[in-house]
Parts: C-alpha cells; structure tokens; sequence
C-alpha cells in the first residue's frame, strides 16, 4: 500500500508551509512591501512608525503579564489537581464517600475543555460585571447597593478579568494533557516509594512526577502560553480597553480605515510574534533552570505535608467547574429573559421571544457552523488514519516528539500568520472562500484530531490484526473492517473533539471568512460590543451547549449500536 | 518491634485470607507465604495505607509503640522494597539517595553521607551516574541503600529477589539481611519462594 506514503508528505505540505508562508506575509509589509495598497520598496520606516504608537508600552506590558500569567496559574493548578484526581486517595480523607465525590467532581472539569473560549468568556462576564450574578446575589443578601457599585471588575485594566477567564479554559486543557500522559511512566509506584521514604502526595508529585511528566506536556504548555499571549476572542470580551493587548491593537490597526494601517498591523503581527518566541524561549530556560540545573529543591530531603495546598487546590477545581457551570446557567437564564434588572437575581419576566427573534439567523448560522466544522473534522480524520495507516508500513515507530510540526499552528500566534496569509490571499483573491474557511479550520483541527486519536489507534491489540491477517484479510478490509469497526467509539469521540474546536475558532473564521461567512463564535463576540445581554445569551448559549451534544452523542451512539457486544462500548 | 493484631484483608466483603497476628522484634525477619493472589502484595499495602480502594484492611499495627493505622502513609516510616528497583530515572544515581536523607543532614554532611553509602556498596564515585547506566545488582543495592537512608523503624520487603539471577539472588539476600539486622529493623518478607524464607530463618506465616 505504497499510496499511503503521500499521506506525511501532504499534511507537513499543508502545515508548514501555509504558516511560513504566513510568517511571509506579515514581514513583508512591515518592512514596507505591500504593493496593492501602494508599498514598493522595503525600509524601516514601518516599524519607526509602530514604536510611536503611544499606548504601545503599556499594552506590551499587559500582553506579556497576562499571557504569563495565566500560563503559570493554569500550569500550577492543573498540576496539583492532576495529584488528586490520580491519586484517588488524599490520605487525611477518612470519608471514603466524600473522597470520591471530590475527586468526581473535580474529574468533571475535563469535560469543560468541549466549551467554546468565547462562550466561557461571555458567561463569566454575565458573572462578573459590577451588575453581574455574583454582585446581584450579594446586594440580595447584605451589601444594600441598590445600584450597580462602581467597581472595575470587568475589563480591568490590570488584565485580571482576562487572565481569569483564560484559567477557567486553560486548566481544563492542561489537566487532560497531564492525565493522558500519566500512563507513560510508573506514576503509582513512584509515588508508593516516594511515600515510603517520608513524602506527602505533592512532595512526590512535585519532586518526582513532574521532572518526568513534563517533557511529555511541553509543547501543550507551550501551546497554552502562545494562545494566551495572542488571544483575541476572550480579549475582545475580559481583556482591558485603554490601552488593550497586543492582539488587540493588531486587530483595530487592521479595521482602520486609512489603509495605511494595515502595514502597522503587520509590524505589530512581527512583533507578537517576536514577544512569542522570546517567552517560549524564556520559559524553556527557567525549566531547564527548575527542573534539571538546579535540582537541589528535589533532593534536599525537605518533607513537607502539604495538606492546607490540597484543601486549597480541591477549593480551586472546585470553584472553577461551578463557575464554569453558573456561566452557562446565566447565559440560558438571559436567552430567555424579557426583563431582568439589577438587582434582581431572576428575570421578572421570561420569554420565548428572544429565540423565536433571531431563529432564521440561528438557523442559518448553525448550519455553517456545522458544515464547516464537520467537513473540517472528517478530511482531519481521513489525513490521521492515513498518516497513522503509513506507520504500519514504514515499520517505523514513530515518537511522540517527532510530532512538534503538527503543533506548529498553536506555536505560531494565530494573530501574526493568519494575518499573514489574509494578506495574501488578497492578492490571489482567495478570501471568503468556503474552501479557504475550512482549510483555516482544519489547521487547529487536524492537532487535536491527531492527538486524541493516535493514542487509541497505537493501543489497537496487534494480535487482533495479524490473526485478521492471517485469515486472509487485505490491508484494505483489515483497516476498515477490523481497526475502524474496532475504533468506532474512538473515532466518534474524536470527531467530537474535532467538531468542538472548530465552533470555538475566531481568528480563523474572520480572516479566512472574510465577513461573509459567520459562525455562532463570530456571532456571538460580534454581540458582545452591543451589549444587548439577551442576544448574547442566545447564541453564546448554543455556542457551549453544541460541542456539549456533540460529546454526548460520541458516547452514546456506540452505546446503542454495540448494545450487543458489551466489550465496544 | 512491629506487632500486627488480626490483620485481614476483604475484597467484596470476602476475605482474601484469614486473620493473623504477629510480633516481629528489631532485627528479625517474618515471612509471610502464599499463593499468587492470595492478597500478599496488598497486605504490605495495607501495613504503609497505601491500599487501593475496591479492597478493604482491618487489624492494628503497632509499630515501636504508636499505632499506625489511621496515620497517613508517609509518616508511617516504614520503609519498602519491590522487585523492581524503581530508581528514579529523573535524577542522578547519588541523588536518588539525596531524596531519601532526611534533611536535617546539611549540605556537606549530606554529600559525605552520601558518599561513603556509594563506597559502601562498592560504587564508589558514581554521584552523578545515571541510574538507567547501572547493571541489575548495581540498582538493587542502591534501591536498598535509598530505603535504609530515608531512617525507617521498619523494613517490608515484596519479592525483592524474584527477577534476580541465582548468584545474585544469594548475595544481595545476604546483604538485604544484614543490613536489615545492622539497624535492628522488624522486617517483613512476603515471598513464593522456600528458599528465601529459610534464609531468613524467623517465623513463617502461611496466608490461606
């Protein structure tokens, strides 16, 4: 099956070459070359210009703060929280009932990584805006503000809100990538020794764990810092507003009218990218720092018991999946709400009206989020199984490492390639395309995609295979009657992870879009700048509830269709 | 002297094995035999409260004196060995035994300490060698030195013989021994093997 091998050539060509080409087409006009709007030959002058821009400081300042930030908060929580939820037992527990109920609900915070990041962001701006939820349920009780108080607890301009709302997405994230890892190495038996000689759970977890199970989660954090530095959507929605984040600034300087601006936009893309690539380098120093030149915390025999850290980070998982649950509820509660003044804390007045208003753009809206996302999810199935298909030919196994080109779309800021490729796509008039739209989608799809079904796919029973083989089956029939029959549960589960990503895309669906296609995440951020609550509610709604279908029903279709096979389900 | 009274476990309200109880004093070393899956390797789970939820434990454990059942694992001190070495691949073959002395030992103090562990079992100099370098008797017995440093009041030993070739299997027994009765720990062994358990020469418990 020779036909196999185009497989890794194709996806590395649809890669690595469209982000290079990306990375192209920003430094060109920021160096001045941008001929349709009148930019013939290459000088500085751009980037004079860009370092000019008065708020450009102190939204560097905030870029790289919150970006940081968010990065370390949500590392470090989802670090602890991977000790408790694998651990099962956090040993001063003597109430096995209440034991498990923690670890269950703080398990559940994995499935909230299927919630769009625009759509947390919107709840939880319902949530915390000085006439938000939390302030309502507080002025119902004591605090006797009959007016909104005046307090920044929205868009603040310290970027805390932002960073914030990243966590809540964030961790999740990084939980699953810890707790998908954990299986590589001998992580109870570690943690059985290290407790023997005197270690409480996060002493072993942080001295022992961690230095192995972080060369595994590497390129996720760093994924995870470069969409924090770069974030547009939830900015758009937490982040402050005078001066905003980097990405920000891009995005105004690119809707400016005088064209000139586009070629700032590209500098200020160049430079983002450059405030990327320094934090990742950064980073990978402090851990080399950390975890292998200065190793002396691990070793120094310090014991610690550490039981005020593991009641303070169940609080946390605890705190985040009820805030995560409250910004749905709120966002339900608005969609149908006719009338719902502060300070009260339920509509007075409930409504249909709301849904039945925006139905005909609902409809339409949907049907293009799903289009896109579906086809975007299945060519990236048919591109994995392929590409996976290949190894059994090459004999090769192939490393986990060796994947680092598949994360290169999340290593590279969206903001600076997909800028970029807008660019030129306008010279080759490809913009607001559908082809172009699913291809921007399929390049943050095909990761997850890879990631989340590779793992299944290598841990098929290869006896199973050559017994199938043996019996006279073709490659052919093996993989689609054995591997695929076999991996149905799988392959649906991924398929939902695929679709999920694709409905929270932003960046791509505006660019790539070029305004004439709009999804429910494009809908639902351009809303939030009207402020009209009840609009947001229905769409920011759909937006989190749909990927939330999407997994139920990967994992309930097999449920039926193997209800007789009780091993496939 | 480590005393257990009527330990036993249950798996689904059935016992794995019937209660026992025994008095083990400083230096001497228990067996406890049994089929495979009759519970042995859970049993030394349940003496460090390390065991898995879907079984239960009952019985008390006394060690020197404080009843250990309900206290969390890593204060317990009681030190462990499996069959395999479970050096940690993360750090250096010296520092796998940095992480078991306790630190009240100061940085020189801890290297010296250190050091003439390393001499002691014959590798001397090899601080900063890595683990996965070692040959399989070269890890047991810093597997062993890495348990004897961390001080523990008691010793519970799970197979550690079991994947040893026979030459190696007697010589590092006789060391494991030794040491054991050097520092006066009760130790306990859980074993399928006769061999081992005449070595030791102590009491044997038969798990049914």
């Amino acid at each position: 099956m020779k036909i196999f091998v185009v497989f890794p050539f194709f996806i590395k060509f649809i890669f690595v070459v469209p982000i290079l080409v990306g990375i192209f087409g920003v430094l060109l006009p920021s160096f001045g070359y941008f001929p349709e709007i009148g930019g013939n030959k290459l000088s500085l002058d751009v980037f004079g210009q860009l370092i000019r821009e008065p708020t450009l400081p102190n939204s560097i300042l905030l870029t790289i703060f919150s970006g940081i930030s968010s990065t370390l908060i949500s590392l470090i929580l989802a670090i602890f929280l991977s000790a408790i939820i694998s651990s099962g037992d956090f040993l001063w527990c003597q109430k096995r009932i209440l034991a498990n109920f923690i670890v269950a609900i703080n398990r559940s915070l994995i499935s909230l990584i299927a919630i769009p990041h625009a759509a947390i962001a919107l709840g939880f701006a319902f949530l915390i805006s000085p006439s938000g939820w939390i302030i309502r349920w507080i002025s119902l009780g004591f605090s006797g503000w009959d007016t909104p108080p005046e307090l920044e607890t929205l868009q603040d301009s310290m970027g805390i809100s932002l960073i914030l709302g990243l966590l809540l997405k964030e961790t999740p994230y990084l939980l699953l990538m810890i707790l998908i890892s954990l299986p590589q190495i001998k992580f109870k038996q570690y943690i059985y020794i290290g407790q023997s000689l005197g270690y409480g759970l996060f002493d072993c977890w942080l001295k022992l764990i961690l230095p192995q199970i972080y060369p595994l989660i590497r390129l996720p954090v760093f994924a995870v810092l470069v969409f924090s530095l770069s974030v547009v959507d939830v900015a758009l929605i937490l982040g402050p507003t005078t001066p905003p984040t980097l990405s920000i600034l891009i995005m105004q300087w690119m809707e400016n009218p005088d064209i000139n601006f586009r070629f700032v936009a590209s500098a200020g893309a160049v430079l983002l990218f450059l405030i990327s690539f320094f934090s990742i380098v950064t980073w990978r120093f402090l851990e080399w720092v950390f975890l292998e030149n200065h190793n002396n915390w691990q070793i120094n025999g310090k014991r610690r018991s550490g039981k005020i850290l593991q009641i303070f980070t169940i609080l946390c998982g605890v705190i985040v999946v009820v805030i995560c649950f409250l910004n749905i509820l709120c966002l339900l509660f608005w969609s149908f709400s006719n009338r719902w003044a502060y300070p009260n804390v339920l509509p007075s007045i409930w409504t249909w009206g709301n849904w039945e208003r925006y139905w005909n753009s609902l409809q339409e809206t949907i049907l293009i989020t799903l289009e896109v996302g579906l086809i975007s999810t299945t060519i990236a199935l048919f591109l994995a199984i392929g590409y996976l298909e290949n190894e059994n030919y090459i004999k090769t196994k192939v490393k986990m490492n060796s994947f680092w080109w598949i994360y290169l779309p999340l290593l590279v800021p969206q903001a600076t390639f997909l800028l970029g490729i807008q660019i030129l796509s306008i010279s080759l008039h490809l913009d607001g395309t559908m082809i172009f739209l699913i291809w921007s989608h399929l390049l943050f799809v095909l990761p997850y995609i890879f990631l989340s079904f590779s793992d299944s796919w290598r841990s098929l029973d290869h006896r199973m295979l050559m017994t199938a083989q043996c019996l006279g089956s073709s490659p052919l029939r093996n993989l689609f009657r054995i591997k695929l029959s076999l991996l149905f549960k799988p392959l649906l589960v991924t398929m939902a992870i695929g679709l999920s990503v694709s409905i929270a895309q932003y960046l791509p669906t505006l660019f790539a879009g070029g305004g004439r296609f709009s999804t429910l995440t494009t809908e639902a951020v351009s809303y939030a700048s009207s402020g009209d609550m009840r609009v947001i509610g229905v769409f920011a709604f759909l937006q989190s509830i749909l990927p939330l279908i999407g997994i139920l029903l990967a994992f309930l279709i097999p449920k039926f269709f193997y209800r007789h096979r009780s091993e496939m389900t | 002297m480590l005393k257990l009274e009527n330990i036993t476990l249950k798996l689904f309200e059935k016992n794995l094995f019937n209660p026992f109880s025994i008095e083990i004093s400083g230096g001497t070393i228990a067996t406890v035999m049994g089929p495979s899956g009759c519970g042995k390797s859970s049993l030394l789970s349940y003496l460090c409260g390390t065991l898995s939820s879907e079984i239960s434990g009952s019985g008390k454990i006394v060690l020197n004196g404080r009843d250990i059942q309900k206290i969390i694992p890593h204060l317990r001190k009681i030190g462990i060995l499996f069959q395999d070495d479970l050096l940690f691949p993360h750090l250096s073959v010296g520092e796998n035994l940095a992480f078991a002395l306790p630190s009240k030992f100061k940085k020189k103090e801890r290297l010296k300490k250190i050091e003439n562990v390393l001499e002691e079992i014959e590798l001397p100099g090899m601080y900063s060698k890595d683990p996965a370098t070692l040959s399989g008797g070269q890890k047991v017995r810093v597997a062993l030195m890495r348990t004897l440093l961390s001080e523990p009041e008691a010793l519970l030993l799970d197979e550690p013989f079991a994947k040893l070739d026979k030459d190696l299997r007697e010589r590092f027994r006789n060391l494991v021994f030794s040491h054991a009765r050097r520092n006066n720990l009760p130790t306990l062994l859980v074993t399928h093997d006769s061999a081992d358990a005449e070595a030791a020469g102590e009491k044997i418990i038969f798990l049914k």
